[in-house]
């Protein structure tokens, strides 16, 4: 392995309904048919040197995937970025690429920013079960997960939670439906906060339940600043222009848009 | 009239679906062609779940041939698993494409491959869904014409009230001059409605509608006659023939999915057809003759297919993939090509008497060593002989030997119980025959570290072929010995260990016998069954035994006919069998003397190598074998 690859990607529109293991073969392919130089383990089985960290869950878009690809001749990272986006069904986008220098980039992802819209519910239903989740110490909540009935608090793990007002519904949209938008930041914990999890919270709070299947998109993944509760962007670590000084990681988001 | 997609109305169903990535389309290498552009518009469907359809190579390869005509557009639809199905009702959700999210009501035609039987009720699921009438004579001139084709269309009588239409065979040409006709039609303001277009395809001859025809009974409850009832309808039906393959390299870009599905390969066919003679074998007696594809082809579209999908297994199909003349030649060349290139190959049907160690040395080369699978199928040399398999106890132990010899650590054997004259000693041979087997393994390889899986699966009598007459062995039977054999395997202390056993209850396939030789009386058993909840038959977990016999009963009460009168009873020489009218170009007095000769243990050679035996295919069908060798070989791929 002569070097490694440190991708930022997103999944959108349908495609936020594959799961991680969709995800991982569509890159492998993609790789393939890009002819991009990936490393092999070594062995029975080979598989690629592909790593994935912390996938969105099915049903969620995001703005902020990572993976990791270990290549055997060196590779330009915009040159990757481009090929793989090409290689990549529409809706797998990737965004950034950069060098790995330093580090480890899963021990880096140490929160992230959920965007919920909630349509056919008024922001002003919503704020008020924000008010009294955000004015507890502890919400518990219970999920099925593969280790069966989970319960656990979703609370602590919420640095920031506000409700904003659909910028669809301001312009006219999608006239006559309001459309709440949420805006959490949550950092990762075990079991993992989800922003589903927030959502079973202002029902035990406040019984609030929105009307309709929340669309829920992730905006950033990354080192939690603690002064500012922002979530920065991880790849800045491994960019040589800033020499390491994190900057705000949603600032991609408003490009792609 | 442009038509809208139902996607708004969908996705917001999706988040409470499994694997909702299934119901999304957009796979690489598919095609949404502008509705307004098309005037013949076909609705491709495969009637299972969507991890089961896609890799079909049927549908993708008439995908790709009608998205390629100009005028023409085809789309994809599978069967939706009940989850979905029941919040589509819930949400007046008609049953969509994956590629435009269209109803397929707005389409043409929707066509429907059938591989198995067990998607007949899917079928149904479909229709309802899509607000399409039931059966045929309900629909009128805004529903799709409903095409059945695949292998179990050479008997589409118990769904011949639900259809317009079948077609017998390769699918590529046929399909091609049905858009035709259907263009022209309705480019002359579509006259006489529905049934003029019908009798424009049915007179052709090449094209089954089955409302064109009067089926009559004994008062037995046998079949008296099938007749047209009305004139310019052929008397009988014939199947479609692809000849020459190299002029019909496809799926040239396969379908590539997001979501995991049961092949994640790609797949080229080698060959067509084949003419070994298994007399339980429907696929090698209605796909005759052999017809090869050459070695310079195959190797174009796998370098393609590769290119074009990123999968990294190739598959090289056909029904006995060791029996290409130019096996050796195709798998050097392609496993040189992609040296190093972790490429695999994988050859799924293989014959023991056809296999050898530089073949699967070839196969593992830039790959994983996966297991070995062979299919003796009889557990006896006798009964071998009866299915006209013709494998000895001996090519299996050499060939196992040197598999073990070089490296396999594990192999496969398939077999059949309830096979015609089988008796317990029979299936108890495969006990033996695994033994021998594990034995060989631990000479050759002075380690106990061998291993033999036996997998078993019940013999269904199917039409067009030797045992379309047979008596079907009854499930209690099956169950007793496949019993019989397990408790023999695993009371061995010395090998019990070392095999594995596999193996279905015996249940399941008498249903696929009543699908398999059902006559339309079956039809009402299907709607039944439908009607009652019955969905996705070949999976276990969906497939209920009682469900079809409690609505059997129901559906056929009054008629001198029950399940057992269409599986277990042996038919003689002149019943009219139910598709007699459908021809396969098998000669029927061929396929009788072949099970005359079967029950008296005679055997039938390949006539790829030995003289011709009169089945009848080649003269009546105008065609004959095309196989190699073509002396051509594979070069080096150039590095760009």
């Amino acid at each position: 392995m002569v070097q490694r690859l440190r991708v930022r990607y997103a999944k959108r529109g349908r495609l936020r309904f594959t799961s991680h293991r969709d995800i991982s073969r569509a890159v492998e392919r993609a790789v393939r048919r890009a002819g991009i130089p990936v490393g092999f383990s070594a062995g029975f089985s080979p598989h690629p040197k592909i790593s994935y960290a912390g996938a969105a869950p099915t049903g969620v878009a995001s703005e902020a995937e990572y993976l990791e690809i270990g290549v055997v001749t060196t590779y330009d990272p915009e040159r990757l970025r481009a090929d793989l986006d090409s290689s990549l069904p529409p809706g797998l986008d990737v965004l950034d690429v950069v060098e790995a220098r330093v580090g480890s980039l899963a021990d880096r992802l140490e929160s992230s920013v959920w965007e919920l819209r909630l349509p056919g519910a008024e922001p002003a239903d919503v704020t008020p079960a924000v008010e009294r989740f955000l004015a507890e110490d502890r919400v518990e909540v219970e999920r099925l997960t593969k280790k069966g009935l989970r319960r656990f608090d979703a609370r602590e793990a919420v640095v920031a939670l506000t409700v904003h007002e659909s910028a669809d519904a301001a312009a006219g949209r999608e006239p006559g439906r309001p459309c709440a938008i949420l805006r959490m930041v949550v950092r990762h914990v075990t079991p993992a906060v989800r922003p589903d999890d927030v959502l079973t919270g202002l029902r035990r709070v406040a019984e609030f339940a929105p009307p309709s299947p929340p669309e829920v998109t992730r905006l950033a993944q990354g080192p939690l600043d603690v002064r500012t509760g922002a979530t920065a962007d991880p790849l800045d670590l491994d960019r040589d222009v800033r020499g390491g000084e994190p900057g705000p990681a949603v600032r991609l988001v408003d490009d792609h848009k | 009239m442009s038509v809208e997609s139902v996607f708004p109305r969908l996705e917001p169903l999706l988040h409470a679906v499994q694997k909702p990535i299934q119901y999304v389309g957009g796979e690489l290498n598919s095609t949404v062609k502008e509705w307004d552009e098309a005037t013949v518009r076909w609705a491709l469907m495969y009637p299972d779940a969507y991890e089961v359809g896609l890799p079909n190579q049927g549908v993708q390869i008439l995908y790709e041939i009608l998205n390629e005509l100009p005028g023409t557009l085809a789309e994809r639809t599978y069967a939706v698993w009940p989850d979905l199905e029941a919040l589509m009702r819930e949400h007046g959700v008609p049953q969509f494409t994956v590629d435009g999210h269209r109803p397929v009501r707005a389409f043409d035609v929707l066509g429907v491959s059938f591989s198995t039987e067990l998607g007949y009720t899917n079928l149904l699921t479909a229709l309802d869904l899509a607000g399409i009438p039931l059966y045929a004579a309900d629909r009128g001139d805004d529903d799709p014409i409903v095409l059945a084709g695949g292998h179990a269309a050479f008997n589409p009588e118990p769904i011949a009230d639900f259809l317009d239409a079948a077609v017998l065979g390769d699918g590529e040409q046929i399909a091609i001059a049905i858009s035709e006709v259907v263009r022209e039609w309705k480019a002359e303001g579509a006259p006489g409605g529905r049934d003029e277009v019908l009798m424009r395809l049915a007179s052709t001859g090449g094209v089954y509608v089955p409302k064109f025809y009067d089926v009559e009974y004994h008062p037995d409850g046998r079949i008296k006659r099938v007749a047209p009832n009305r004139s310019g309808v052929p008397w009988r039906v014939s199947k479609h023939t692809v000849m020459d393959l190299d002029e019909w390299p496809y799926p040239k870009k396969p379908l590539v999915p997001l979501a995991e599905t049961v092949h994640e390969r790609f797949s080229v066919e080698i060959f067509r057809g084949c003419t070994r003679g298994c007399r339980f074998c429907q696929a090698g007696m209605i796909t005759r003759p052999v017809r090869e594809r050459s070695v310079t082809t195959i190797g174009d579209m796998v370098e393609a297919g590769i290119k074009e999908s990123g999968f990294n297994e190739v598959g090289l199909l056909s029904l006995s993939s060791a029996d290409h003349s130019e096996i050796a030649e195709v798998t050097k060349g392609l496993a040189d090509r992609y040296e190093g290139g972790n490429v695999s190959l994988s050859l799924p049907s293989t014959r023991v008497d056809a296999f050898n160690i530089d073949l699967a040395n070839e196969l593992s080369r830039n790959g994983r060593r996966s297991g070995l699978t062979f299919a003796p199928e009889g557990g006896s040399e006798r009964l071998r002989k009866v299915i006209n398999k013709m494998v000895t106890e001996e090519d299996l132990i050499r060939t196992v030997t040197a598999a073990y010899g070089q490296g396999w650590r594990q192999v496969k054997l398939y077999f059949m119980c309830g096979l015609p004259t089988e008796t317990d000693e029979d299936v108890l041979g495969i006990a033996d025959l695994a033994k021998k087997v594990i034995k060989a393994g631990r000479e050759a390889t002075g380690s106990r570290d061998v291993r033999c899986t036996v997998s078993i699966g019940g013999f269904v009598p199917k039409p067009h072929t030797p045992f379309q007459w047979a008596s079907q062995c009854d499930h209690q039977t099956v169950d007793a010995r496949l019993k019989k054999l397990r408790d023999a395997l695993r009371s061995d202390k010395e090998f019990g260990k070392a095999i594995g056993y596999r193996y279905h209850d015996g249940q399941p396939s008498i249903v696929e016998g009543l699908l398999s030789r059902g006559d339309r009386r079956v039809g009402g058993v299907i709607k039944a069954v439908w009607e009652s909840g019955g969905r996705f038959d070949g999976w276990s977990e969906h497939f209920s035994y009682q469900r079809w016999m409690s609505c059997a009963e129901q559906a056929l009460s009054g008629l001198p006919v029950d399940v057992d009168w269409y599986t277990v009873r042996e038919r003689d020489e002149v019943e009219v069998l139910p598709w007699d009218h459908l021809d396969a170009g098998l000669d029927r007095e061929w396929l009788w003397q072949d099970w005359q000769d079967a029950v008296s243990g005679g055997e039938v050679e390949d006539c790829r190598w030995t003289p011709c035996y009169d089945c009848g295919v080649c003269p009546t069908m105008g065609t004959e074998i095309q196989i190699g060798p073509t002396g051509r070989k594979l070069l080096p791929l150039t590095v760009v």
